[in-house]
């Protein structure tokens, strides 16, 4: 006679049946779950600055003409190879001809032409659109072939095609980007659950290598917690840049678990008003630039050593030089150059913060350090659109703290009216120079120039660039841990 | 009764419209421009301007609130600044969430909390009834977020049982969207049991000491029965007002656990939506829970006036 109890053995018994198999293949996986802080808010890369759009689209579901690979180097993608003219105006491209988009249509010239045209068309809503404005006229002389001539000569319009906002679109399918993106990516769009995941799956058509990975899912975690909590219990296979510099001790002493440090391209800066009194005078900024200890700022925010920097560069690029010691820590030469600027005392201004935690974080280490010379600085808090309209675009603030995560963007300090509102002729000619040098030996030198320029006059208060803290399961392998572009491509994703 | 009903549809009107008004100007005031957040530190004057006329905000402020409310009123609650999608489309895919946590939550509580309350009245100064408002007390003073850490803690990292957080989506399956549910209801409904307890508690004390209740148990009726169908059905009044109550604020109050569980609900939606100055959906999120709020009142004060002719009369 069968008895419930039997009836439940023989239930549990066929449950564990069920889940062995499963276990014994846990090893060919070709799947993963990863998880980032941020959730993109829409998916189309060319209309929006939003890192998260990035970091789910670009190399995934879009691909630019060149790309950048983990090192920081340009290769070919779209485009299988390119000349530039003697004339360093004319760019012609070869394009892959087995490409396609996802929906099927092939993928010519005539989507090169019609997505940097509308990139620069007046109603554009590209964040980068100064990437495009060099351009001149584009013909497509053939499907395979693009010319590209420029106004006049522009080093970094090649590095620009690699961003996120140069990404090849379809004329039929741009406007539906946004939520419905149809890119030549090795993987296609599947689903977004908004506030929760996003799915995609390999494209079968893809140009490329065959992806490792069959389908990827995106999670959104934004509370550092409930990242933690996911990444302990199993639940996601990755986290790109954890927000809990915290628990990085608890993590890596987890077997399961694979935790790196690297380094981005976000220099984080003490924001400085150069035309606004006092801050104007050299001897000022030189005196903060005395008291601001780097590593104790860096350390007191994350609890573990973060790449110092003494100027705008990132020691991702190879023209980094480490400027650090340009004004080492010295307070009574602080004092007294504050004293020949006319404070013998000090003053008070304000110190007005974004809300990442680098910033509330490096704020309040920032305001004690400088209480040492007599600057009492006192800290106002701001949401991000408040600081956007009050601090970037309305320019009313003393001191800052901001990262600045575009990749190479040291031309900002060449800028007219930026909001530091720094203004020097010579490093504006230097950075004209740069524009026009194709010589990557010669322009790095040049960019060393302008590093020292920006530290010698001790802008903005040079700290650290941001960590990237990737979190991965032990198995997972192919992960970027250092970001010269805050991306994570799928393709090189795979299980050992 | 007609007259009665009409004023109170009137005052109903004006509260939304002023409500409304109030919620345009506040966020009017507020600084910061959408188009800015979205195209970032690099953006040219130029892309700024053309987003801003096709997020429609290059119109004057009294053009756009009338466009707002007309929108209101047809039911067209607008495209939001960051996601590009109709807003009523977002709240209905959050509500999917929501709702059904808020339900669980309730039934949750009221599964702990009336039992409980029962169990103490009917143990009246014995150890049961003790421990029953320790428990009261704790579910009150524990935050809920924090209670949730814990759940996370022993069941999703200790155990393994059930997912740290997140929410697959009803097309996933009906199970993997309940377990993914079961530890924020579990959170959210712990205060809500404790105060149902303690209500449940106090009203069936009330109610024991009443006339009839003598009168039941003198007739020789059980324990069981005098408990369950004369004390409790007449103690049930308050407990369901209060429960009434808490729903709305479940549904509003889950904007700490939503985040604490990653769950894509519409207390989610509130809090990333002020982060990224999507002010479209706060507006409509704001006039959502205002005029939840304010219909809630109205059908109380219809109930009012059918339960007492004086109310009517008097105003």
């Amino acid at each position: 006679m069968t008895t419930r109890r039997d009836v439940l053995a023989g239930a549990g018994l066929a449950a564990l049946a069920v889940q062995l198999p499963a276990s014994a293949f846990a090893q060919a996986k070709d799947s993963v779950i990863i998880a980032m802080t941020l959730e993109p808010p829409t998916l189309d890369p060319t209309s929006g600055a939003a890192q998260a759009i990035r970091e789910v689209t670009l190399q995934n579901i879009f691909e630019g003409l060149v790309k950048m690979d983990r090192t920081g180097k340009l290769v070919p993608c779209l485009a299988e190879s390119w000349q530039i003219a003697p004339d360093n105006v004319t760019y012609t491209f070869k394009l892959r001809q087995n490409a396609r988009f996802h929906d099927g249509t092939p993928f010519t010239s005539e989507q090169v032409k019609f997505s940097f045209e509308r990139a620069v068309a007046p109603d554009s809503t590209n964040a980068q659109r100064q990437l495009f404005t060099p351009i001149a006229e584009i013909a497509t002389p053939d499907p395979a072939t693009v010319v590209i001539k420029l106004k006049q000569p522009a080093a970094l319009f090649l590095y620009g095609l690699a961003w996120g906002d140069a990404v090849i679109v379809a004329q039929q399918s741009a406007a539906n980007n946004k939520t419905n993106p149809v890119g030549t990516g090795p993987f296609k769009f599947v689903r977004w659950n908004r506030g929760d995941r996003l799915e995609l799956e390999r494209f079968d058509g893809y140009w490329g290598e065959k992806p490792a990975l069959a389908k990827a899912t995106w999670r959104f975690i934004a509370d550092p917690q409930a990242q933690l909590a996911s990444l302990l219990a199993g639940d996601v296979d990755a986290q790109t840049n954890l927000a809990a510099p915290e628990a990085v001790a608890q993590l890596k002493a987890n077997p399961k678990l694979k935790v790196t440090f690297g380094k981005t391209e976000g220099e984080v800066i003490l924001g400085t008003n150069n035309a606004k009194p006092p801050f104007n005078d050299l001897r000022v900024r030189q005196a903060i630039a005395h008291v601001l200890d780097r590593k104790t700022i860096a350390l007191g925010v994350y609890g573990f050593d973060v790449d110092l920097i003494g100027s705008h560069f990132s020691p991702l690029h190879p023209a980094y030089i480490d400027l650090t010691n340009t004004y080492p820590v010295d307070i009574p030469k602080a004092k007294a150059l504050l004293a020949q600027a006319g404070f013998p005392n000090g003053f008070n201004c304000t110190l007005k913060l974004p809300p990442p935690a680098y910033a509330r974080r490096s704020g309040e280490i920032i305001a004690a350090l400088l209480q040492q010379i007599g600057i009492n600085a006192s800290i106002e808090p701001l949401e991000f659109p408040q600081w956007l309209e009050r601090v970037f675009r309305g320019k009313d603030f003393d001191l800052t703290v901001i990262a600045h995560t575009e990749p190479l963007d040291i031309g900002i300090y060449a800028r007219d009216d930026y909001y530091f509102q720094y203004k020097n002729p010579a490093f504006k000619e230097l950075m004209a120079k740069i524009d026009s040098t194709l010589d990557e030996g010669q322009r790095n030198e040049l960019y060393k120039d302008a590093q020292r320029i920006l530290a010698r006059d001790a802008v903005n208060g040079f700290l650290f660039v941001l960590p990237k803290i990737t979190v991965t399961a032990a198995g997972l392998e192919g992960v970027w841990t250092d970001w010269p572009l805050p991306i994570t491509p799928l393709a090189e994703v795979r299980w050992k | 009764m007609i007259a009665y009903i009409l004023r109170r549809l009137f005052a109903l009107a004006a509260t939304l419209a002023g409500a409304a008004l109030v919620i345009f100007l506040m966020l009017e005031i507020l600084p910061g421009d959408p188009a800015a957040v979205t195209l970032g530190l690099n953006a040219a004057p130029e892309a700024l301007a053309a987003l801003r006329a096709e997020m429609g905000l290059d119109q004057p402020a009294p053009m756009r609130f009338l466009s707002w409310v007309g929108g209101l009123l047809t039911g067209d609650l607008g495209l939001s600044y960051t996601y590009r999608v109709p807003v009523a489309q977002l709240i209905g895919e959050r509500m999917a969430v929501t709702l059904p946590l808020a339900f669980m939550a309730i039934a949750l509580a009221t599964l702990i909390g009336v039992p409980l309350g029962i169990l103490a009245a009917s143990r009246h100064g014995r150890p049961e009834d003790a421990a029953v408002m320790v428990f009261a007390q704790l579910g009150l003073a524990v935050p809920n977020f924090w209670f949730g850490l814990l759940l996370v803690l022993a069941f999703a990292i200790g155990l393994g049982w059930l997912p740290a957080g997140g929410f697959p989506g009803w097309h996933a399956g009906f199970a993997p969207a309940l377990k993914s549910l079961l530890m924020p209801a579990f959170a959210l409904a712990l205060p809500q049991a404790a105060i149902l307890a303690r209500v449940t508690r106090s009203a069936m004390l009330d109610t024991l000491q009443e006339d009839f209740v003598r009168t039941a148990r003198a007739k020789g009726l059980g324990e069981q029965v005098t408990m369950l169908r004369h004390a409790l059905r007449n103690a049930l009044i308050p407990v369901v007002t209060i429960m009434g109550l808490q729903f709305s604020v479940l549904i509003a109050g889950a904007i700490i656990i939503e985040n604490v569980f990653a769950l894509p609900g519409l207390g989610r939606l509130v809090f990333q939506s002020i982060a990224q100055h999507d002010l479209i959906v706060v507006k409509d999120l704001v006039m959502l829970f205002a005029a939840l709020a304010i219909i809630v009142n109205f059908a109380v004060e219809l109930l009012y006036g059918l339960i007492d002719p004086r109310l009517r009369e008097a105003s």
